[in-house]
């Protein structure tokens, strides 16, 4: 399917509008909350939480016998809190460490998620197939009940993040303040927790279990890349979900036997490392790229201070120089006595410089400088 | 008329793991001082800080703002964290961290407005931070991360400060300023409590100190206590090897 | 019991024993979630090895899988080294992109690879006793017998010829090296064990259950002892025993093997972090009691000792200045009679020469050891239990 084709059936086609609203919102719920779970340095929660729901899909498919989304969502959501407060538990009353406390219980309750869906694959009455999709993430199965209930919960988080916008910002960055402010940071603690919970569980029917967490986590890491303010960082955060989830939908669906999760992820690591490499401010070739400068500027200014220790002998400071003089100090070339000529910093007369006013200046603040700094 | 104290702290026994940080602690600090609680290393200095501000809940005792217990007056109390407590990477700038102390008035779920962006540029004014207002806090020195967090803890307006370590790691500059906007809270009439590390500077900054050690040694005016006797019973015999430094 | 049974058995035996090992080291190293990383993004290495090999079992593919397993590590280190993102972050963005890559590649070659990413990932226990290992016709049993017990074997002897570099530099950095073994090479050392390992169990048991293999043994061994020697030898028998163990509820429930082990390593960890006789929640709960008592004991006693007048001793202070409420004022007050370290006389509260010695021996220890727990001081002294 190309994409031409693609945008046609996006008008016209009811189940791809669905599926495609489904996404693009749950993209967005994600990279909101991912937001807060990267800064509370929670990352890897959320792999646990998604792989400890898995029981709780299969025991809810057990009891009610359907294939009801709701019904599964909220066994999901009752077993990914549960793990997450074991989590809680094993750190706070055993001497392991968190990140044992996150492997055990990811990979136990996902054994366990595992042992029934294989019991429940072998059963009689033959209606399971499908639960498997909450592996991997299978979004074409979205209907639009589903995309509904996304969209409930994505505006109640919204709603929430805002009312309570000075609060969480205030607990992320400082909670012993807070506290000593009056709030009651216990009570934002379990409701930013529950959130994340929450959409942790309504992504695994689109994403999957095992890649729900870097939903959470890519778009997040992606925007605080770009600003320096929590505000835009959760707004860029959820712009980049919900292109990442879109794409990632329309790539899964033109193709056959691919599953959403990965085409997502994929996407969204993209995001990631484009942020990393290409970001002005924090990325990693500007940060070269100034590093570089600065090391240049260094020459430049060494050679200038040289220049100044000449010209202050002389009562004119712009008195003219050989070239010569400098063949003692090693770290000139022709390309930086240009570059002083260039900033107006020296004047350059065949083979003989001189400082100029502007050039004087300079150098003695510089010098300035480093005698204070020793 | 009785003495009017800042903060009373009674019987106070505070645990970590069950383990006493700080034992049987009696306090009663006067309004209008400039206080420096000094100790060594594990005394409880932060801990007692921490407790007064009911960040850390004690096994037994009380503490009372103005005869109150703290949750009613938290308005009157303005606190400076250590700067190592919080993650300087926060993506946020000056103003915004300092624009956190008016969150404590403003209260649940009311936004900060003009009013208190105000009262913020102010305070980053006070402490000679305006123009630094847009940056981001990662990018500020370690004595100019300090001196926001002290904007922070004036924009609250407070008539009691309790401030934890606000010299470390601060250049000798900022050490000034930052002395220099105590004293003149404390002739605003303020009352400041401050940990303390550098035992030289004592007489020079405070007029009131208390030393402690897990357990109270002694508190009162710097003139009156400041000398051998406290504390080498605060540091052990050590002591003097610790001014020297 | 059938022969294909046995091996079955015996190769969960060996998977269980060969994750233990690695696993018990991850655990103390603070390194847990490196093996849920490793256990994911091997899957682009399979994938590729199985292009160019076309058999899940071939030590080249092994090799190469082994290989995405340490450049995962080395990925997360560069990431966390830029400071971009916070330390768990990097783990969390590398690993799922890997395994998309992994995911991709072979729903993109569907029809060339034979490989299953359910099976890759949840592995089929069942089916391993049916690929043998053939040399001129002669049958030498399943090839993933060969294959994990080669691994195991491999892993052996590096554990006991490196068990002293591999000891102190988990526990001691900086002396492992000034006494000049690298941390480094040790600890990519152990990277690559645990990614071989990871690669050689994940068509037994899949990926994500070597997880729980090389973790919930070693927690529940770590609940239960400090020794290092002891806890391994602990985590390799909770191993064994849950891998037979969760054989028979598989055979029985008819379902997955793995996820059968799993829950039985599961079901083991819960009892042992309930029951542990000393690190087990509900020894922590009773010792916190207890020790919650005693510091209320001391901190009475230390606030008779502060205060001479009487005032300040008097019964009904108690619950008003130190804060406390009828019910715990009056057990404090007991256990301080029961002990003899207190006499009431006219509702006053004095202390007696016991009491007095117990105090001041308590805030002595209290502040010269401020670091150290009190726990053994009051061993010395206390002859009271609750």
């Amino acid at each position: 399917m190309g994409i031409t084709e693609y945008i046609d059936l996006l008008f016209t086609d009811y189940t791809l509008q669905t599926v495609t609203l489904g996404t693009a919102v749950l993209g967005a719920l994600c990279g909101m909350l991912g937001s807060f779970a990267v800064l509370r340095k929670q990352s890897l929660l959320g792999d646990a939480i998604s792989h400890a729901a898995l029981p709780g899909i299969a025991i809810a498919f057990l009891i009610t016998e359907t294939k009801n989304s709701n019904a599964l969502l909220i066994g999901a959501l009752i077993s990914g809190l549960i793990g997450a407060f074991w989590i809680r538990g094993i750190v706070k009353n055993t001497h392991l460490k968190s990140d044992t406390a996150l492997g055990l219980i990811l990979s136990l309750f996902f054994g366990f998620g595992m042992l029934l869906l294989t019991f429940i694959q072998k059963m009689p009455n033959a209606n399971q197939a499908g639960l498997n999709k909450y592996l991997f993430g299978q979004a074409a199965t979205l209907v639009s009940s589903d995309v509904w209930t996304m969209c409930f919960i994505a505006g109640l988080s919204l709603l929430v993040l805002l009312v309570f916008w000075k609060e969480f910002k205030l607990l992320l960055f400082d909670a012993d303040y807070a506290k000593s402010l009056g709030f009651n940071i216990k009570f934002l603690d379990v409701l930013i927790t529950f959130f994340i919970v929450l959409c942790i569980v309504i992504g695994l029917q689109a994403v999957g279990v095992v890649l729900m967490s870097a939903m959470l986590l890519a778009p997040a890491a992606a925007a605080r890349q770009w600003t320096n303010s929590l505000g835009v960082m959760v707004l860029l955060a959820a712009i980049f979900g919900s292109f990442s989830g879109v794409l990632g939908t329309a790539i899964s669906a033109s193709s056959s036997n691919l599953s959403t999760g990965p085409v997502i992820v994929l996407i969204a690591a993209v995001f990631v490392l484009f942020s990393f490499v290409f970001s002005p401010k924090r990325g990693l070739l500007f940060r070269e790229i100034r590093y570089w400068n600065n090391r240049n500027d260094l020459q430049l200014h060494k050679t200038l201070a040289f220049m100044y220790n000449i010209a202050k002998t002389h009562k004119n400071k712009e008195h003219p120089h050989t070239v010569k003089i400098l063949n003692n100090f090693q770290g000139f070339t022709k390309k930086s006595l240009q570059k002083l000529e260039d900033r107006e910093y020296i004047k350059v007369n065949k083979s003989m410089w001189s400082l100029t006013e502007k050039g004087f200046d300079k150098a003695s603040n510089l010098y300035n400088q480093l005698e204070n700094n020793e | 008329m009785e003495k009017k104290y800042a903060i009373t702290v009674d019987d106070l026994t505070v645990a970590y793991n069950y383990k006493p940080v700080l034992w049987d602690i009696d306090l009663a600090i006067p309004e209008g001082v400039l206080m420096a609680i000094v100790g060594p290393n594990g005394a409880g200095k932060s801990t007692l800080i921490k407790s007064i501000l009911g960040i850390i809940k004690p096994i037994a005792g009380s503490v009372k703002i103005f005869g109150k217990p703290y949750k009613k007056q938290h308005q009157e109390v303005a606190y400076v964290p250590q700067k190592g407590s919080v993650d300087w990477d926060f993506p946020t700038t000056a103003l915004d961290v300092v624009m956190m102390g008016t969150y404590g008035s403003l209260g649940w779920i009311k936004r900060p407005g003009q009013k208190e962006k105000k009262a913020a540029l102010e305070a980053l004014e006070k402490v000679g931070m305006l123009s630094f207002k847009s940056r981001q806090i990662s990018q500020l020195s370690g004595g100019q991360q300090q001196r926001i967090f002290l904007a922070r803890a004036l924009v609250q307006n407070a008539s009691i400060y309790l401030m934890d370590e606000p010299f470390q790691g601060v250049d000798a500059t900022t050490e000034k300023a930052i002395i220099n906007i105590l004293k003149e809270l404390r002739k605003a009439g303020k009352t400041l409590i401050v940990v303390h590390h550098d035992l030289q500077t004592v007489p020079e900054y405070f007029d009131w100190v208390t030393f402690l050690n897990v357990k109270k040694i002694a508190t009162g005016p710097v003139k009156d206590i400041f000398n051998d006797g406290n504390l080498t019973k605060t540091y052990g015999i050590n002591y003097k090897v610790s001014v020297q430094e | 019991m059938s022969s294909a049974q046995i091996e079955i058995q015996i190769i969960a035996c060996l998977v269980a024993v060969a994750c233990a090992i690695p696993g018990t080291f991850l655990v103390l190293r603070k390194m847990a979630m490196i093996s849920d990383a490793i256990s994911h993004s091997i899957l682009p290495g399979i994938v590729i090895g199985f292009f160019l090999t076309e058999d899940l079992n071939s030590p080249w593919l092994i090799l190469l899988a082994a290989m995405t397993g340490v450049i995962t590590v080395v990925l997360v280190e560069f990431i966390q080294k830029t400071g971009l993102v916070k330390e768990d972050t990097a783990i969390g963005l590398v690993f799922p992109t890997l395994f998309s890559i992994g995911v991709i590649l072979i729903a993109k070659n569907a029809n060339d690879v034979h490989l299953d990413v359910d099976v890759v990932f949840l592995g089929e226990l069942a089916y391993a006793p049916s690929y043998r290992f053939l040399i001129n016709g002669m049958d030498l049993g399943p090839k993933s017998l060969w294959v994990i017990g080669t691994i195991l074997l491999v892993t052996l002897l590096l554990l006991i010829t490196f068990f002293k570099e591999l000891k102190i530099s988990t526990f001691d950095k900086q002396l492992a090296a000034t006494l000049g073994f690298s941390p480094v090479v040790v600890h990519y050392g152990l990277m690559s064990i645990a990614s071989v390992t990871t690669v050689g169990a994940f068509d037994a048991v899949g990926a994500i259950l070597v997880v729980a293999l090389m973790i919930a043994p070693a927690a529940i061994a770590y609940l239960l002892t400090n020794d290092l020697k002891k806890m391994l030898v602990i985590a390799v028998f909770s191993g064994i025993a849950s891998a037979l163990t969760g054989y028979w509820i598989a055979h029985y429930l008819d379902a997955s093997i793995a996820g059968s082990i799993a829950t039985v390593l599961g079901v083991l960890f819960l009892l042992v972090y309930l029951f542990a006789p000393k690190k087990g929640l509900i020894s922590v709960l009773f010792r916190q009691k207890r020790q919650q008592m005693e510091v209320y004991l001391l901190t009475f006693l230390l606030h008779l000792q502060n205060h001479t007048e009487e005032s300040e001793r008097h019964l009904n202070h108690l619950s008003e200045h130190i804060n406390w409420g009828k019910i715990r004022s009056k057990t404090v007050l007991d256990l301080a009679l029961k002990n003899n370290m207190i006499i009431i006389e006219n509702n006053i509260i004095s202390l007696t020469e016991k009491g007095q010695g117990f105090t001041e021996k308590a805030i002595d220890y209290i502040t010269t050891n401020s670091t150290v727990a009190i726990e053994k001081m009051k061993e010395d002294f206390f002859l009271f239990r609750g």
